[in-house]
Parts: structure tokens; sequence; C-alpha cells
């Protein structure tokens, strides 16, 4: 079966670059471009929606399906 | 698939002012979660808070909200649930605003054993500020008024609630971000006044002097300092040094609500007429 890749939404109006998506992702796929967080290699992300529980600023969302 | 949270947040609210990495931020998707999972009408539901950084929050949320004095949430709470009893009403806040000011409020709050929600954002500091020490600042800890370490013992927020009279006593931090809205629905759900203390991070105010070189090692502080109160069971004295317990800590459906013994006051009063 193929697998499907989730749509990872970064909202850079809102995003603080605080790190916490990037550093407890933990499949490595984001990570800080400039200011911003950014998708670095979407391939690996297994769609635990960590990244979207954690940020403080509503700034990351999973979008799957 | 993404959870929806701009259904409960004013249109054009956002960003929000908390700084970055800020744990009151994660602490509103949890509650917001909690509000969406129960099914709360947000026309019955009020989100009440008095003044700090935490105290912000109900700003952005879309229900009935109060934006307070400092530390008078729970007054104006407690109106609020006496006027209407069937509203769900949710107090919000820091430990400043809680446990100095709004101290006797509080333990009031607990004492009455009234039927609303308190969430306490617990960051060691008084954040909004510029990082004057609280009741909550561990021994030791720099504040910008304790430049040489606090001498002061800190408040354990959750004995205190349960001393007080508070039936649901339940802990939570920011790192355990899926955890917190389970905490509160389930405290939302107790008949009585509960409290949930979420253990926070101010990295602005309270890391840079306590020497946490970013946001990520104060959040694995309290990924390591957590311990489920039922894993903690199982430890010795000795492994417990140092650690927290989270969880829910406190649970007690015995003890009679205050709007339920006061609407009997009502009919007693209209009784004797
Ligand atoms: C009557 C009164 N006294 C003092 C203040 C100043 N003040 C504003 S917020 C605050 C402390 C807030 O700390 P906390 O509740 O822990 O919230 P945080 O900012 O850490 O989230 C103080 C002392 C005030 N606004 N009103
Ligand atoms: S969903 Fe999980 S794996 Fe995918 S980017 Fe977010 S944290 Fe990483
Ligand atoms: S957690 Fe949120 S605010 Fe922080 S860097 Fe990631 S997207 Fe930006
Ligand atoms: S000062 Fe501290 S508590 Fe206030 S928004 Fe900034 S990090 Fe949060
Ligand atoms: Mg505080």
């Amino acid at each position: 079966m193929e697998k499907t890749l989730p749509k990872i939404e970064i909202i850079e109006k809102y995003c603080k670059g605080c790190h916490i998506c990037v550093e407890f992702c933990p499949k490595d796929v984001l990570e800080m471009k400039g200011f911003y967080a950014s998708v670095k290699n979407l391939e690996a992300c297994i769609k635990c929606m960590q990244c979207e529980l954690r940020c403080p600023d509503f700034a990351i969302k999973v979008i799957t399906e | 698939m993404a959870f929806d949270y701009d259904k409960w947040i004013r249109p054009g609210k956002l960003p929000h002012i908390w700084c970055p990495g800020c744990g009151h931020g994660i602490v509103m998707k949890g509650l917001i979660r909690a509000m969406d999972s129960l099914n709360l009408k947000k026309e019955e539901t009020a989100v009440v808070s008095g003044i700090g950084c935490a105290s912000r929050l109900p700003g952005y949320i879309d229900c009935c909200t109060l934006h307070t004095a400092h530390g008078r949430a729970a007054a104006f709470a407690t109106g609020v649930k006496m006027a209407k009893p069937e509203m769900n009403v949710i107090l919000v806040g820091g430990d400043g605003d809680g446990t100095a000011i709004g101290g006797n409020h509080f333990i009031h709050a607990c004492r009455r054993n009234i039927n609303m929600t308190y969430i306490i954002m617990n960051n060691y500091i008084y954040g909004m500020t510029g990082g004057q020490f609280s009741p909550c600042t561990p021994t030791g800890h720099k504040a910008s008024t304790t430049p040489y370490g606090n001498p002061d013992p800190g408040f354990d927020i959750a004995k205190l609630a349960i001393g007080a009279g508070a039936t649901f006593v339940a802990r939570g931090t920011a790192f355990h971000a899926n955890q917190i809205d389970k905490l509160i629905a389930e405290a939302i759900q107790h008949k009585g006044f509960s409290v949930v203390e979420i253990l926070d991070d101010c990295p602005t105010t309270y890391g840079r002097r306590n020497k946490y070189k970013s946001v990520i090692e104060m959040m694995n502080r309290l990924k390591e300092v957590a311990v489920p109160v039922k894993a903690a069971e199982k430890m010795t004295a000795e492994q417990l040094q140092g650690k927290i317990l989270t969880g829910v800590l406190y649970k007690d459906e015995t003890k009679p609500e205050y709007t339920a013994e006061y609407a009997k006051v009502i009919e007693r009063a209209q009784a004797a007429k």
C-alpha cells in the first residue's frame, strides 16, 4: 500500500520561531528556516500530530486526508 | 485530521501576545480541545480571569468571557455561577494572580466547593511585570526581586487546593500537551470546585535568569520532573526525590456542592415567608 503524505501548513503570520515543533518531531521532518519553521522532509512524516499539538502559537497544521 | 481551533478563537485575535515558546498558548489549546470534546455551548460557558500574561487567555476565546481585576477571578466567577448556576464557569490565570494577590479568593472558592473549574498556569513567576518572584517560585531560584536566590519556600498549589477543600485536583505540564485537554475535561465534568495546575514555562523572565538556555531546555525539564501518579505508586521515596506528580491527584464526589446547597437556602427562605 502506498503511504499517503499529509499536508503540513505553517502559518508564518503566527509562527514565533520557538523551535518547539522542530525539536519534538520524532522523525526530523521540520527545520528552522530563517525565523520560521519549515518542512524539510515530508516523506518521513508519520502524522503523529506532535508538532501541531505542541505549537503554542496555532501556527502549524497537519492536514491528513 | 488537524484540529479546528478556529471555531473557538475570536476572529482576528491571532497571533496572541505571548512570547515565543510561552506555554500559555499550549494550555489555551488544551482548554479549547477540552471544551470542544464536551460540546460545551459558547453561550453557556464563561471563561473568567484576573490579570497577568496567563490571564490574557479569555480575550482570545470565543465564548462568554470576563477579564477582571488582579487576583479576583474567583470572586467574579462566583458571581457568574451564583447568578447562572447552569453555566459552565472556567477560571484561568497565573500563579501570581491565583496564589499571591488572589490567594484568599482561591482558598475560599475551594472551601465552598462551588461547581467551577480553575486552570492555574504555574510558571513560578510574575511574567507580565518582568519576573518578580511569586509564592510559587522555588527556594533558591532567581527572580528580578530575588537576584541572590529566593529564600522563601514555594507553595504546592495542589496540596493547598486539597487542604482548602477543593474536591478535584489535577496537575499536568505544558510538555505533556496531549494530557492537558483530558485533565481539563474531567475537571469540568466534576460537580464541585476543580483545580487543574499546569506547570508552565516563562522563558522570558524566568528561564533566562535561572540558566535555561532555551525553551526546549525548559520543556525537557518538565518532561523529566513529571511522574504520573500511577507510576509513582511503584517508586521508592528516593526515586521520587525532586519529582512532581501529575495526573488526577485527588477526587471526592461526596461533598455537597455550593450552588445546590444555596438553592436549598433559597427554598427554606421562601417557605418561611
Ligand atoms: C492590583 C494590582 N497589583 C499589581 C498588579 C501588577 N501585576 C500585573 S500582572 C502581575 C503578576 C502576574 O503573574 P501571574 O499571575 O503569575 O501571571 P504570568 O504573567 O506569570 O502569566 C502583577 C503583579 C496589577 N495589575 N494590579
Ligand atoms: S506529524 Fe509528527 S512526524 Fe509529522 S511533522 Fe509533525 S511531529 Fe513530525
Ligand atoms: S512550534 Fe509553532 S511557533 Fe514554534 S517554531 Fe514551530 S510553528 Fe513556529
Ligand atoms: S513574559 Fe513569560 S509568561 Fe508572559 S508571555 Fe512572555 S513567556 Fe509568557
Ligand atoms: Mg506566573
